[in-house]
């Protein structure tokens, strides 16, 4: 019965069988029906599964690749780096997509139900085996290269020139401290701290080596230099993101997180928090400003003289 | 086995006893699945009311007190809507839904383990919707902590924002009572599936469905008693003044707090390791009905039968190391980063068995694109892009530029979300006949399948690009930062195809609906199809099988069997050569 198709589509046949045949094999509703040979109409629902994720992988492809929606230029080396390791993961993960969204649409076209016969395949070992370890190997290899981006990030400790920066959220503001001409922090006592009385940090009066303390509501760092952040929290956990940094931190009540980066470009970014702090978690933003190293001299010597 | 007999099959007296208190598994599953209708029905309008404000900021809404959203409403609306659809969508219906209806049945028992336990498991989960809705009505609303919910945020009351208040603690005793349910039934699962199955149906004859309801549950056994011991504190917390999760010199809106010594990262860890369990609590009932209607839609053995049960067992196994990944960000030792991130980049190794098994199983049958089939291979497609993604956030140095944005959102909710949501959409279409002795419209359900596919799609992938332009997550609107203003037109577009994908949610429904009463009568066998949820009546008796108790002499999927009969050999067939009828 399976075989006595082919005989019956080369006889002729009047218009009205043609339009039956016709509206069986491509219409994309009338499935269930049984045809005489048994199959199932299966051949347009098919053609328009395999055209729509060809369709689909095409477009997907196209916007990844040709970066329609790009992230902005990085501005530092390990920005680059992350940047290094999402474009490997893009062609490894992108390829995987490829072959796994056509060979699906593949499947779906050759082995429609045309009457055939299905083929009784339990299993194969061997080729089992053999795409577990490439996964293994591809999917590890991965993540064993993403190591370095990483590690050059978080690992590695600060070099001796680093300006150190303190920075302290509270919802919804950032708030950041220089050490001041002495290089030191001052002390900081919760029970000190009031904004209306201008000490949002709590910084302790007693303590000498607060009071050339620099507060500021926007953080400026020199071009080309070391940069350690000192992340703090007052209240509840925000978050430290600086798109052209490729850098996100939490920042944790009880915990001072260090994150590192230098700067290469000269230049004004956006700082906005990421960690779901409250009403005002959207409006929380402040601003980084890369500057030259003369800019940067001139202003610590504002901030010293300030106050 | 001695099991069966000891359930004596209560009589169908009053409509009360036979489907409201009903201890019968099938009633049970049947009202998981209608409380999961409600609550992805409510869930679903939760998302596009944040759509629609996320594009139309000053628009006014329906359901919005005020007409126009604040922030405070629009979290409150994140809040509820991840928590509604994890737990009282994705975790209810794959599991507990089909779950309880199916599994008894094939593995041919009369019911579940403890049929009662069972009851109880659903009425709490009732009764954990309904205190968790609550928290929409008290003063302060709904809680704005996300459905992850850090402390300090969600551990100090009111003071932290408005819904932090009642609306918070009664999120939390929502959660709680869900953990007790899902505990409970977990237990059921995981005993029925030792104790009472049929002769001959060893467990490496159980259908794929069955060892995936059964991984999942000892996940669920595992992962929400943790969950419940982290919100036990949490809600020690903010009701007895402990500090579990709370730090010393907490200085909240001008108020220095009286706390000390707690830390805000147990939360994190106490809530992922069940968090991530729960991913694949919401998608390995959906591997398993998605491996199940393969087999039959392609008239072929599963491919690597074996490789699937194992790969089950994998992911579930892995699935319990991984849960730092969420928290490469969090301020966690950054070694222990890089050790969550091989950890997690391994479990795509049985996730990728079963994507190449799935191929396989198509690759060389009959392929049949009937309605379930449909979703089956739109589960695929879903899974594999969903998974994919997943390899970038899985490096914690990429990571650092991903996390929190847009992209994880795209990640998550087609991987866990629209590929759940599809195995469900093909469980419901593939076990309709079984469950209601009528069959679902195929015209509609072709209908609805054509534009959900591409409609999730045009939803999902745009926001690929938004986290990529750093769009943050859980943003209330994008007046906040000025790059955010760029993303406006791709949100724009989502929001519009999430208004024709939801939509086309109601040809779905009408069909559901239509086919209860209207539906062409089903046979008992309407698939042509090999377990033992075909061997019995649509819908099946009180005690499953009528009386007598199916022996299994044969795996699952045996389909196409040179020189059987037919291209079918059911289970519970003695000799190859019989006829099914």
């Amino acid at each position: 019965m399976a075989r006595s198709r082919g005989c019956a589509r080369r006889t002729h046949r009047p218009n009205r069988a043609l339009a039956l045949e016709f509206s069986r094999r491509f219409c994309l509703y009338d499935c269930v029906s049984r045809t005489r040979n048994g199959a199932r109409g299966s051949a347009a629902p098919a053609l328009l599964f395999a055209l729509f994720l060809i369709l689909f992988v095409a477009v997907t492809v196209y916007l990844f690749a040709a970066r329609v929606y790009p992230a902005p230029p990085p501005i530092s080396r390990g920005a680059a780096l992350v940047d290094r390791q999402y474009n490997l993961t893009l062609c490894a993960a992108g390829a995987a997509f490829v072959l796994a969204q056509l060979g699906l649409a593949c499947a779906v076209w050759r082995f429609r139900d045309r009457g055939q016969s299905a083929r009784f395949i339990s299993g194969n070992v061997a080729l089992e085996v053999l795409w577990t370890c490439v996964t293994l190997v591809v999917f590890v290899g991965l993540g064993m290269f993403g190591r370095r981006a990483w590690a050059d990030a978080r690992f590695v400790s600060s070099p001796s020139n680093a300006i150190q920066i303190e920075v302290t959220t509270n919802q919804f503001v950032y708030t950041f401290r220089y050490p001041g001409p002495d290089g030191k922090f001052g002390r900081l006592d919760p029970s000190f701290i009031s904004a209306p009385a201008g000490n949002p940090l709590g910084l302790d009066p007693n303590d000498a080596a607060g009071r050339d303390d620099a507060v500021l509501a926007t953080l400026t760092v020199p071009v080309d230099r070391p940069v350690e952040l000192l992340l703090r929290s007052q209240d509840v956990i925000h978050n430290f993101f600086v798109r052209e940094l490729r850098l996100q931190q939490d920042a944790v009540p009880g915990m001072v997180i260090p994150v590192r980066f230098t700067a290469d470009r000269i230049g004004t970014y956006e700082i906005v928090c990421t960690q779901l702090c409250g009403l005002g978690h959207n409006k929380m933003h402040s601003l980084l400003k890369v500057v030259s190293p003369s800019d940067y001299e001139s202003f610590l010597q504002r901030q010293a003289a300030g106050p | 086995m001695s099991a069966q007999s000891v359930h004596s099959p209560e009589p169908r007296t009053g409509i009360l006893r036979r489907y409201i208190f009903s201890a019968d598994h099938k009633v049970i599953g049947l009202q998981y699945f209608f409380l999961a209708l409600v609550a992805v029905t409510i869930g679903t309008i939760l998302s596009l009311l944040m759509r629609m404000h996320l594009v139309w900021p000053a628009a006014h809404l329906p359901f919005v007190a005020g007409g126009i959203m604040t922030p405070e409403q629009y979290l409150a609306l994140v809040t509820m809507h991840g928590t509604i659809m994890v737990f009282f969508v994705l975790s209810t219906v794959p599991q507990a839904g089909f779950g309880n209806y199916f599994l008894p049945i094939q593995i041919g028992a009369p019911d579940m383990a403890f049929p009662r336990l069972n009851m109880l498991s659903f009425w709490l989960t009732l009764l954990a919707f309904l205190v968790l809705l609550a928290a929409f009505f008290v003063p302060g609303g709904a809680p704005i902590s996300g459905w992850t919910a850090y402390p300090p945020l969600s551990g100090l009351g009111e003071v932290t924002g408005p819904g932090e208040g009642t609306g918070q603690l009664l999120w939390v005793a929502g959660v709680l009572i869900f953990c007790i349910a899902s505990l409970l039934g977990s237990i059921n699962f995981i005993s029925t599936t030792i104790d009472m199955r049929a002769s001959g149906m060893t467990l490496m004859r159980m259908p794929l469905t069955v060892w995936a309801w059964f991984v999942t549950a000892i996940l669920s056994l595992l992962a929400f008693a943790v969950l419940f011991a982290g919100g036990i504190l949490l809600v020690l917390d903010r009701v007895a003044e402990t500090s579990f999760f709370l730090p010393a010199g907490l200085v909240v809106n001008g108020e220095l707090q009286m706390r000390g010594g707690g830390s805000p990262l147990l939360w994190q860890h106490l809530f992922w390791f069940f968090g991530h369990p729960e991913v694949y609590i919401a998608i390995l009932p959906g591997m398993g009905a998605v491996s199940h209607i393969l087999a039959n839609f392609s008239r072929k053995p599963v491919f690597g039968y074996r490789a699937m049960a194992f790969a089950l067992c994998a992911i579930g196994f892995l699935g319990f190391l991984v849960w730092g990944h969420h928290m490469f960000v969090s301020g966690m030792n950054p070694y222990s980063g890089l050790t969550f991130s091989l950890l997690t980049v391994s479990i795509g190794v049985p996730s990728a068995v079963k994507t190449f098994n799935w191929l396989g199983t198509l690759w060389g049958g009959r392929i049949r694109l009937q309605s379930p089939m449909l979703f089956a291979i739109g589960f695929v497609s879903f899974f594999v892009t969903g998974g994919l993604s997943g390899i970038f956030l899985a490096q914690p140095a990429v990571d650092t530029e991903l996390h929190a944005t847009y992209y994880v959102v795209a990640h998550f909710h087609i991987v866990m979300g629209v590929a759940a949501i599809f195995g469900i959409f093909a469980a419901t279409h593939y076990w309709f006949p079984k469950m209601f002795g009528r069959r679902m419209n195929e015209t509609l359900a072709k209908l609805h399948f054509w534009i959900t596919f591409p409609g999730v799609y045009c939803i999902f992938m745009p926001m690929h690009f938004i986290g990529i332009e750093g769009g943050v997550r859980r943003y209330a609107d994008s007046t906040g930062a000025n790059f955010l203003a760029a993303l406006q037109p791709l949100h724009l577009f989502i929001t519009i195809a999430a208004f024709i994908t939801a939509t086309a949610q109601l040809v779905f429904f009408y069909n559901f609906f239509r086919s209860l009463r209207k539906g062409e009568p089903a046979t008992e066998n309407p698939w042509d199809a090999t377990t033992l949820e075909w061997a019995t009546a649509s819908p099946p008796p009180l005690d499953n099988f009528g009386g007598h108790f199916p022996s299994v002499y044969r795996g699952p999927y045996e389909y196409s069997v040179p020189g059987a009969a037919q291209d079918f050999t059911p289970q519970h067939l003695e000799s190859e050569q019989t006829h099914a009828d």
